[in-house]
């Protein structure tokens, strides 16, 4: 989640007048260049090497192009059904009061707090054919362990709380006047949802979404127990990087993970873009 | 179940209806997703018994990725609880050229996928890497080694305790701060007594986030890691490890601990929003 | 667990820790040799303080052989190798890590054991395979893992190959036809070997697993309940298990007469025959002997007869945009 956009400047009175400038300033970008900006900056030299035709070649072969469609169709899906299931979930727990209401808030940090290895031993357990679900799912002839329903499943598991973590606290904010003027204006519960409610929480529903689905396309620790890894059918991209590094392909490792960092940049801005629209509608300048 | 209208909420009857639909659904659906493979978790680490799932945990290569994980998450607990205040007190205190690009970046490794930060990391320490060779003649060992686990542990934690601690800063302002500083108090005394006190709970929630990150950490730790057995394996990687040794209690075993903790985080994490709200 | 915990201690100061008279060494191995370096370094611990008046403690890594030469390249700090492909430790060899003529410092090309692609069958043999063209008919699951990451999956490659030329007469593309259609009865492929097993016999996917004829004996011994069958094909691909010192990091660590000590030992008798019980084929003439039941007549052809060796392999069939890539990536 980013709050990039949520911090003002401060006023002009306030500049230097706090000690601790030059420290925080000294400590905090030696620190950001050490640890995030040096490895990433390595990537892109790495990836500068290889010459733009070669990167190109590199990026559209046609086992990349299925690992990334199936990276982002996978995470398309599970970002679809989080959106549904984090808006089903913001809304109960906010809307309505009923005994283990507050455990079941609680649940919605498991994910987050859960390591993705341990998420992916167990559901890949869970939906193999001699697991507790897979055993059902079996016969009606539905296999998810080792197709891309597999991929989606750990993808949603792991990205379950952003939906529902960005809604939740402006659906609690949300102003109540509105919507009983609709009501009194005798609106249909259903005509409240959508053009009152929604239409307030729908840029933290979307920057919730995009997060979600920024966080399934590089989801990996869960994705490789249950995804089987069948080149051109269930193959993610950030495994493909790893495998091209496997096989000394640095040049193949490289360009693919620069291409996923890209994507991730591009969501990011985004999400942040949202943001400010957000603070925009919430503070009038 | 019967659920009473929140204060806001919807006029009765047939709202009554949906609302007992809605949280019927929603109980079912985290039922199976959540807390299903939560259970099922604990179900097959005990499944062949006590006895067999302690043997397991005191196996001496699983207690020695315990023993490693926590090395990791202490050495890197206190290094993002400074940089996280520093970062914050930066941004949130004063105003410089090219501040959201620093908040940019400070952010950038949540949006990074961390297995593509482990890439980054080889591209830049390996022997084949940015920097290998002079590491090589000055005979570090950073890769494949503790440093290297704490190094790309550190790039996935670090923006956890920025991310609370800044927020917070910037809505208290820096009026009791700059009060403080006219009635003569240092600079140190006023973070002391006036800042971190103000900060503590977000701090300590970032502190959180951040330990239940380094300790379950898999995918960036997978490729700067070597996994020499008792050696350089964290917790989460020796679940793959007893996984492919065809141990599958052992597995689940390492991974219910693992699943334990991050119990702990979250009713740690329900205690401090009680005390901030 | 007190010296492990000084150890960690030592290495959390970024103190060295040389303790007296304990030498130690890491052995970077393929995927499933697991089971049997744990079997095999406490008997060479023992005999090296017998010997030297000194301790040993042997580290090991596991995993795919090509990602373990990679990782070495990278700085995985290795002393010996112990690997299932020539072509990895040659690697390693350009890298500057091994020495060059690496292949005559140990007896038999420096391979103390070898063993062959052979089949693990379900209980009863429900699809009746018995030999290489039963794995391409229809409907049958195959399971080996990702060639370009394993050495094993490499030489299921091959075997399957050579199979397929001396069915055919010499007909190459006959031959890769025929590895095409195995191939595409591989519903999944996993990193390494031991992943492979895992999902042949812990999660009950496919009807055949193809691995190194040591790793079939292993599983269907620890799956006893599973009653599953070592299957032997007539003909099958002789797989060397090369070793080697990596000399460039024993001799930076001083532990180049361990190192070389230890990969001796794997030559010796009481090493030869824990192999051999482990399903590994050795040279021993007698040790083999007193296995025989572990080892079933197969015919065995070398890289060198049916390929013309190693690099002609590796520049035709491995590398990008080769053979393999023609029937794996693209199916």
């Amino acid at each position: 989640m980013s709050v990039a956009a949520v911090i003002e400047a401060p006023t002009r009175r306030q500049k230097r007048v706090l000690p601790g400038f030059g420290l925080t300033m000294g400590l905090t970008l030696t620190y950001v260049g050490i640890i995030v900006l040096l490895p990433v900056i390595a990537l892109v030299l790495k990836g500068a090497e290889i010459g733009p035709l070669r990167f190109w070649e590199i990026v559209t072969a046609p086992r990349t192009l299925a690992a990334l469609r199936l990276t982002i169709t996978a995470a398309a899906l599970a970002t679809a059904f989080n959106a549904l299931y984090g808006l089903l979930m913001a809304w109960v727990l906010v809307r309505y009061r009923f005994p283990g209401r507050r455990l079941l808030d609680a649940m919605m940090d498991i994910p987050f707090a859960l390591p993705t290895a341990v998420a992916g031993l167990a559901l890949t357990a869970l939906f193999s054919e001699n697991g507790w679900y897979g055993a059902i799912l079996a016969p009606a002839g539905i296999s998810v362990v080792y197709t891309i329903w597999g991929v989606a499943i750990a993808m949603a598991f792991t990205s379950i709380p952003f939906v529902v973590r960005t809604v939740q606290p402006i659906l609690e904010d949300l102003d109540a006047s509105q919507e009983e003027a609709a009501r009194t204006l005798g609106a249909t519960p259903f005509q409240i949802f959508s053009r009152v409610i929604f239409p307030a929480i729908l840029p933290a529903y979307l920057i919730g979404t995009t997060i979600a689905f920024a966080r399934s396309l590089g989801e990996f620790g869960a994705v490789i127990f249950i995804a089987g890894n069948l080149p051109m059918k269930t193959e993610v991209a950030s495994l493909l990087a790893v495998i091209r590094l496997e096989e000394y392909d640095y040049n193949g490792a490289a360009a693919i993970a620069l291409t996923l960092v890209a994507i991730a940049l591009v969501l990011l801005a985004l999400s942040n873009w949202l943001q400010a629209q957000l603070t925009r509608r919430r503070v009038p300048a | 179940m019967t659920p009473a209208a929140a204060p806001a909420a919807l006029a009765p009857r047939q709202d009554l209806r949906t609302a007992n639909l809605l949280i019927g659904l929603a109980v079912a659906l985290t039922l199976f997703i959540v807390v299903v493979p939560l259970a099922y978790i604990f179900w097959r680490a005990l499944s062949e018994g006590f006895a067999v799932f302690a043997q397991n945990i005191m196996a001496p290569d699983t207690l020695h990725a315990i023993w490693l994980t926590t090395v990791v998450a202490v050495i890197t607990l206190p290094i993002n609880l400074v940089i996280g205040i520093s970062a914050a007190w930066l941004i949130a205190r004063f105003t410089f050229p090219g501040r959201k690009l620093l908040l940019t970046i400070i952010e950038l490794p949540f949006s990074i996928s961390p297995i593509i930060a482990g890439v980054c990391y080889l591209l830049l320490y390996g022997r084949q890497g940015l920097l290998g060779p002079a590491l090589a003649a000055g005979d570090i060992k950073i890769l494949f080694a503790l440093p290297g686990i704490v190094l790309v542990t550190l790039f996935v934690t670090s923006p956890f305790v920025a991310r609370e601690v800044l927020p917070l800063m910037q809505a208290q302002g820096s009026e009791q701060e700059q009060a403080a500083l006219t009635l003569g108090a240092s600079g140190w005394q006023v973070f002391r007594r006036v800042t971190l006190p103000n900060i503590r709970w977000a701090l300590l929630y970032g502190a959180v986030l951040a330990t239940a990150r380094a300790v379950g950490e898999f995918g960036a730790v997978s490729v700067v890691s070597g996994a020499i057995r008792g050696q350089t394996n964290t917790l989460p990687l020796q679940i793959e490890l007893l996984f492919n040794d065809l141990n599958i209690v052992g597995a689940f075993a390492a991974a219910s601990t693992l699943t334990l903790i991050a119990l702990v985080v979250l009713v740690l994490k329900t205690v401090i929003e009680g005390r901030t709200r | 667990m007190k010296t492990r915990l000084t150890t960690a201690l030592a290495l959390v100061l970024g103190l060295a820790s040389p303790v007296a008279a304990q030498d130690a060494i890491l052995n970077v191995s393929y995927d499933i040799a697991r089971e049997l370096f744990a079997e095999l370094n406490p008997v060479f611990a023992e005999k090296w303080q017998a010997e030297t008046g000194r301790s040993v403690s042997i580290d090991q890594s596991h995993g795919g052989s090509s990602k373990q030469a990679r990782a070495i390249l990278e700085g995985l700090p290795a002393d010996v190798v112990t690997f299932n492909q020539v072509t990895d430790i040659d690697v390693l060899a350009e890298g500057g890590m091994v020495d060059e003529n690496w292949r005559e410092a140990f007896p038999n090309q420096a391979s103390p054991y070898y063993s062959l692609p052979a089949f693990l069958v379900r209980e009863g043999n429900p699809k009746n395979i018995d030999d290489w063209d039963d794995l391409a008919a229809e409907g049958v699951q195959v399971i080996f893992p990702n060639p370009k990451t394993s050495g094993n999956a490499r030489y299921t490659y091959l075997a399957a190959y050579a199979y397929g030329l001396e069915k055919n007469n010499g007909d190459h593309a006959a031959a890769q036809e025929f590895v095409r259609k195995i191939f595409a009865n591989v519903p999944v492929f996993d990193q390494g070997g031991r992943a492979a097993t895992t999902t042949f016999a812990e999660r009950g996917l496919g009807d055949v697993l193809i691995t190194f004829e040591a790793e079939t004996g292993g599983i269907a011994r620890q799956y006893a309940d599973a009653k599953l069958e070592r299957v032997t094909p007539s003909l099958s691909v002789l797989a060397e298990f090369p070793v080697a010192v990596v000399t460039e990091n024993a001799e930076d660590k001083g532990t180049a007469d361990v190192s070389k000590a230890y990969l001796d030992f794997l030559y010796s008798p009481e090493a030869q025959r824990i192999l051999a019980k482990n399903f590994n084929r050795v040279h021993d003439e007698a040790i083999t002997a007193e296995f025989a039941a572990n080892f079933p007549d197969v015919k065995l052809v070398t890289v060198e007869e049916v390929f013309g060796g190693w690099d002609k392999v590796q520049e035709e069939h491995f590398a990008e945009g080769g053979i393999l890539d023609s029937v794996f990536v693209n199916q």
